[in-house]
């Protein structure tokens, strides 16, 4: 993120103009830890304000570090924020406490440092079928490979992160644990994997890093920089907090039979001083659809007053159901709880090992009503909250650029119980937006994305592959691009079933060609009768010249479906330069590698 | 101040390389279901016309999608005559690329509705493949030509339709962009070849062409801007007497603009057609105004110089004089159904088919009746002017072969149907047309039902009336002739017509602006009621109106 085009945009600062083009020439360019830091600092003398102590003079306080080896490492690698969150909490917490430890995204750490790495805590989300973050790719492939060194003394810890309800869940954080030690690295304290409700077991791994490192940090450390305050001004709204968005339009922008239900959404950030950039994805806390909600009572025998407690809480059981709990998502430990109160021997089967096939197949299609008409048992409503793992929000990247929009922010939502995609009730969220009416208040939060971001030099080419709701961060790139008068080239590759009926957002494209900014708008329909084309078709085909945008320093970017699409439109890419580069195929997936791992080859996939 | 500036359809005309333009890159252009705006002037001409589902625009724009785009096209068939193999063609293109149905026109012509910008060129390619072209069905130039497909006097239809074929075929564009573009042909070098009729800008305007066989004047000659009424004397065809300068469009509030009947000029002899024709057109061409293209029509070239004129301008491009118009008798302008034996001994078949649409609906099955017809009919299809079908040319002992399709398929609406609905007329307007304020074609049945209920009350249901719906003022349907007109002002609001003659000759007369159904049905009851009481015997409901004096005259206007 540009940092000083980021600051320029609050409303108000307390800095005159002097100072604040200072401030703007000091932070421009510096990476997150040198921003942490000084935002620590910074914090640091605000609380030394008013009281007697002295600060260090800042020389002193910077000498011991610049020279040797951070203290301590957090690195992590994240697809939806998750992962960094948790990371930047612990930097935060240590700041706070005087213990200077480095920040950096996996995609950033120099992996020629590993070696000298003293502490590493790492935190790593696992993605689709056990594939790391994009970002996190090099970081992987390094540790995994036959050059990863010897590592007698480091130590580390590792926080897992993932989603029960695919089957090789935390893999990624599994394998770097057990890479490190078989690396002769020593364990801190023993991993943990976290679900979706990551947030109380990543605090608990969080303390324990805390707690260890007080007790090893260098003595001096503690005398020389005082106590610092948590860094930079926590985000006025965030998952736990959502700010309440107004909703200004709900419009479906697809016609007939046959296509998927996609809604454009609009909503007004209006005095919630929220800010996103183009490929930043927006968390929406929604409620869950009373249908599911009472079929879900009606399959457990339960009639929903029931008195419950939770965390603290007490509610009606129908309240947990409607607004709290995940009902229309199944993860393992819930199969596992139903299977064990069912007594149902074939679910008890299904959760054995070599059935994760079957196992996903089933949660793919299946809500809570489902599971629980399928494989009835007796139910109390302690058991069944109990049972049930807290709402995730979801995220959808924002289709819109503030400087197209102002205080808005677009979404490109595709309701899930339409087009035939085999579910058989609605999406908790898609729903929940798709039945808004205009005016009502939808809670929401910016997810920051920082590795899906347009080039910072405006004059590079950029391509842009998104079919069907993966075009959403691709409207925002444009409008961005259009907004800021960027030179560089914009190609669009699209994707949809039929030009009639599914072409999201056509005459916006036919608009932004006509005007020039968009530069080329490549297409494939899949149900158009004759062949079934798809994007990588057309990325084959304009082989020749996608080859040229790349030598010519194009950004690739690719949002959408993470199982089907990315692999092909990867393989697609693969064999392009191989063909037109004149290379192997295997030094041909290393140059994308590479693109990749360069910041040229970037994907929000799902 | 200087000349007036032309219309930019001249500009477009002007730089498109005869009927090029960018019409191949247009089609080629995989973001937009449409073609860029100069090209949609210029498809014209090749016979198709760019049309959008109007009844899902507002749905689509809200969706950020463009209209629905599709293409209609309308072929070039002289006289309406094709071949059961033409047909069976056409039918098949409807269904694969079209919205399954076949349109027959009030210009004897085929539309295919709903072909989708990617499927254009197939389908002309597959009509060309059947020998059926497009060429030159709309745009600035002569259109389809018309002749009465009359099937008593076989002989001289025959002949007629020969004259129909060869004056279609001398005043068609010779640009090779049509076969360049649709059909693979050979590129010409600069696409640049001559056109020696019209020049590199083609008319101002369209241009309609007749042939009528009195005593019926099922063309309606007199609403065209070049007409030929058959002189038969002895059993054979003498000649011609030619008119000019009829039309019917107009416009809402603009009192320059008008229906207008042909003048009668002289008569000439059959080998003079073709040379007295292209005189016509050229006049046209030079004289035509070429500034404003609701006064591009050849009436209002007529209207604003006088008939002298344009006598005297053809005689010297002709270079002879013109003999005097000789006598004829039109007796009305319908078609008359059920069979008929022609001269020869062959059998002839009209069919009501009403508002020209050829589909299967209900019980109906329009569609599939006629293309099985077509399967086993050994002579050939003519398309009336008045939308109607005629099964020509079957031997005595097939006919029961055919009515049992007939019968079959539901086809034999017209033994049922009351006069009034069976000889009505509607244009396509809603939800294809671009023009159409208001329904037509889906109107037409509600609306007959509507005042034949009212003739029934009144006790005249069984007499004959021309009832016409137009969508728009430009009267594809040829309203201002008729008896009683609806044409379309608004959604559901029409100005309601009243006086033609059932012959074709007298032009009706605005009675009642901008009704609704029920304000139509209210005018209309007590005239009808006062026509049944009170007409003399035989008298029609137009006639009656006239010589009762219920109609205002009209307005003057200007014409020299």
């Amino acid at each position: 993120m540009p940092t000083a085009v980021a600051i320029a945009q609050l409303a108000e600062y307390p800095l005159d103009p002097q100072r604040f083009e200072l401030l703007g020439r000091l932070v421009d360019g510096l990476d997150a830890s040198a921003l942490q830091w000084l935002s620590g600092y910074a914090a640091g003398l605000a609380a030394a304000q008013g009281s007697a102590a002295r600060l260090a003079p800042l020389a002193a306080a910077l000498a011991p570090e610049s020279a040797t080896t951070p203290f301590a490492t957090i690195v992590y690698g994240s697809h939806t924020g998750n992962g960094r969150r948790v990371a930047e909490s612990l930097a935060t917490q240590l700041s706070s406490l005087g213990i200077h430890a480095r920040l950096l995204r996996a995609g950033e750490y120099p992996l020629r440092e590993l070696v000298q790495e003293r502490r590493l805590f790492v935190v790593m989300s696992t993605h689709g079928d056990g594939d790391p973050p994009d970002d996190a790719r090099a970081f992987c492939d390094f540790l995994f490979g036959r050059r990863a060194p010897k590592l007698p003394s480091l130590e580390y810890a590792v926080l897992a992160l993932g989603d029960t309800s695919y089957p090789r869940y935390c893999e990624i954080g599994r394998r770097i644990d057990e890479r490190l030690a078989g690396l002769g690295a020593t364990r801190l304290y023993s991993r943990m994997d976290c679900d979706v409700d990551y947030e109380s077991p990543a605090a608990a791994w969080s303390a324990r890093a805390v707690e260890l490192l007080q007790q090893v940090r260098p003595a001096t450390t503690a005398e020389r920089i005082p106590v610092l305050r948590p860094v930079a001004a926590p985000p006025a709204w965030s998952r736990e907090k959502p700010f309440a968005a107004e909703l200004l339009a709900n419009q479906r922008i697809t016609v007939g039979e046959g296509v998927r239900d996609v809604r454009h959404v609009e909503l007004s950030l209006a005095g919630s001083r929220l800010h996103y950039e183009p490929g930043d994805a927006i968390g929406v806390i929604s409620e869950n659809p009373p249908e599911t909600v009472n079929a879900v009572l009606v399959a457990a025998r339960l009639d929903g007053t029931e008195s419950i407690e939770r965390g603290g809480e007490r509610r009606e059981l129908a309240d947990w159901l409607a607004g709290t709990l995940e009902i229309t998502r199944i993860t393992r430990p819930l199969m596992a709880a139903v299977a064990e109160r069912s007594a149902s021997q074939e679910l008890a089967a299904l959760l054995q090992p070599g059935r994760e096939e079957a196992l996903r197949e089933l949660m793919r299609h299946s809500q809570l009503p489902d599971l629980l008409e399928r494989y009835p048992a007796d139910w109390d409503a302690v058991s069944l909250v109990a049972a049930l793992r807290p709402m995730a929000p979801r995220l959808y990247s924002v289709a819109s650029s503030m400087k197209e929009v102002g205080e808005e922010v677009h979404l490109t939502v595709a309701r899930l119980d339409s087009g035939g995609d085999g579910s058989p009730r609605p999406g908790a969220a898609s729903q929940f937006l798709a039945t808004r009416a205009d005016g009502t208040a939808v809670p929401v939060y910016v997810e920051p994305n920082p590795r899906f971001r347009l080039p910072a030099d405006p004059s590079r080419d950029v391509i842009m592959i998104g079919p069907g709701t993966g075009v959403a961060p691709f409207r925002g790139f444009i409008q961005e691009r259009a907004a800021v008068g960027a030179r560089g080239r914009n190609w669009l590759v699209f994707g949809a079933r039929r030009f009639a009926r599914d072409f999201l957002y056509q005459i916006e494209w036919q608009r932004a060609l006509k005007q020039g900014a968009l530069t080329r708008l490549d297409l494939a329909f899949s149900r158009d009768g004759g062949r079934r084309l798809h994007v990588q078709q057309r990325l084959l085909e304009a082989g020749r010249e996608l080859y040229d945008w790349i030598e010519n320093d194009a950004t690739i970017y690719v949002c959408g479906d993470a199982t089907g699409m990315a692999p092909d439109v990867h393989a697609a890419l693969a064999k392009i330069i191989e063909q037109h580069g004149g290379v192997s195929a295997e030094t041909s997936r290393e140059r994308l590698d590479r693109l990749g791992a360069d910041g040229r080859y970037l994907r929000d996939v799902y | 101040m200087g000349a007036p500036d032309l219309t930019p359809v001249e500009r477009i005309k002007a730089a498109s390389r005869n009927l090029r333009g960018t019409i191949v890159e247009s089609l080629a252009d995989p973001v937009t279901g449409g073609l860029r705006e100069d090209d949609q002037h210029l498809l014209k001409f090749h016979g198709s016309y760019q049309q959008d589902d109007r009844d899902v625009r507002e749905e689509r724009r809200l969706a950020k999608l463009e209209p629905a785009y599709s293409f209609m096209i309308r072929t070039r068939l002289p006289g309406g005559v094709c071949t059961p193999a033409q047909w069976l063609a056409l039918d098949g293109l409807a269904g694969r690329y079209g919205n399954e149905t076949l349109r027959l026109t009030t210009r004897q012509a085929f539309q295919l509705h709903g072909i989708i910008k990617t499927d254009l060129k197939r389908t002309i390619a597959a009509m060309n493949a059947a020998l059926v072209d497009s060429i030159a069905a709309c745009g600035d130039v002569n259109r389809n030509v018309l002749a009465s497909p009359n099937p008593y006097a076989s002989a001289v239809h025959d002949e007629v339709h020969g004259w129909a074929v060869k004056l279609s075929a001398h005043l068609m564009p010779r640009t090779r962009a049509y076969h360049e573009i649709w059909l693979d042909g050979e590129k010409v070098a600069g696409g640049e070849e001559a056109e020696p009729i019209y020049g590199s800008t083609y008319l101002p305007r369209k241009f309609k062409a007749a042939i009528v066989v009195p005593p019926q004047n099922d063309v309606d000659v007199l609403a065209h801007d070049l007409g030929f009424v058959a002189i038969v004397e002895g059993g054979r065809l003498a000649g011609f007497n030619l008119t000019v300068g009829g039309g019917l469009g107009a416009t809402h509030g603009d009192a320059a603009t008008y229906p207008r009947l042909a003048d009668l000029i002289g008569f000439l002899e059959p080998e003079q057609l073709l040379g007295v024709a292209e005189a016509v057109v050229t006049i046209q061409r030079d004289h035509g105004d070429r500034t404003e293209r609701k006064h591009a029509r050849l009436k209002y070239t007529i209207a604003d110089r006088g008939v002298q004129w344009f006598r005297a301008e053809l005689e010297r491009r002709i270079g002879f004089p013109l003999e005097a118009a000789r006598p004829f008798e039109f007796t009305g302008s319908g078609d008359r159904f059920g069979w008929v034996e022609g001269v020869d001994g062959r059998w002839h078949l009209t069919l009501r088919i009403e508002a020209g649409r050829v589909a299967d609906r209900g019980d109906r099955k329009l569609r599939s009746g006629l293309a099985r017809i077509a399967a086993i009919h050994l002579g050939e299809f003519r398309l009336t002017p008045n939308q109607n079908l005629i099964i020509a040319g079957v031997p005595a002992d097939q006919r029961w072969r055919i009515d049992a399709l007939v019968a079959g398929y539901g086809l034999d609406q017209y033994r049922a149907a009351p006069p009034l609905a069976r000889d009505a007329l509607a244009c396509v307007a809603l939800p294809t047309c671009p023009l159409a304020m208001a329904e037509a074609e889906r109107y037409l049945p509600a609306a007959s039902t509507a005042i034949h209920d009212l003739m029934q009350k009144h006790g005249v249901g069984d007499e004959p009336l021309l009832f016409r719906i137009s969508g728009c003022p430009n009267g594809c349907s040829r309203p201002y002739l008729a008896e009683i007109a609806l044409v379309g002002k608004a959604p559901g609001r029409y100005n309601l017509h009243l006086g033609g003659a059932r012959d074709g000759t007298r032009l009706n007369r605005l009675y009642r602006e901008n009704v609704d159904e029920p304000g139509i049905l209210a005018a209309l009851d007590p005239l009808i009621g006062t026509w049944a009481r009170e007409r003399e015997p035989g008298e029609a409901f137009g006639d009656f109106l006239h010589r009762t004096g219920r109609l205002a005259a009209p307005a003057a206007r200007g014409a020299a």
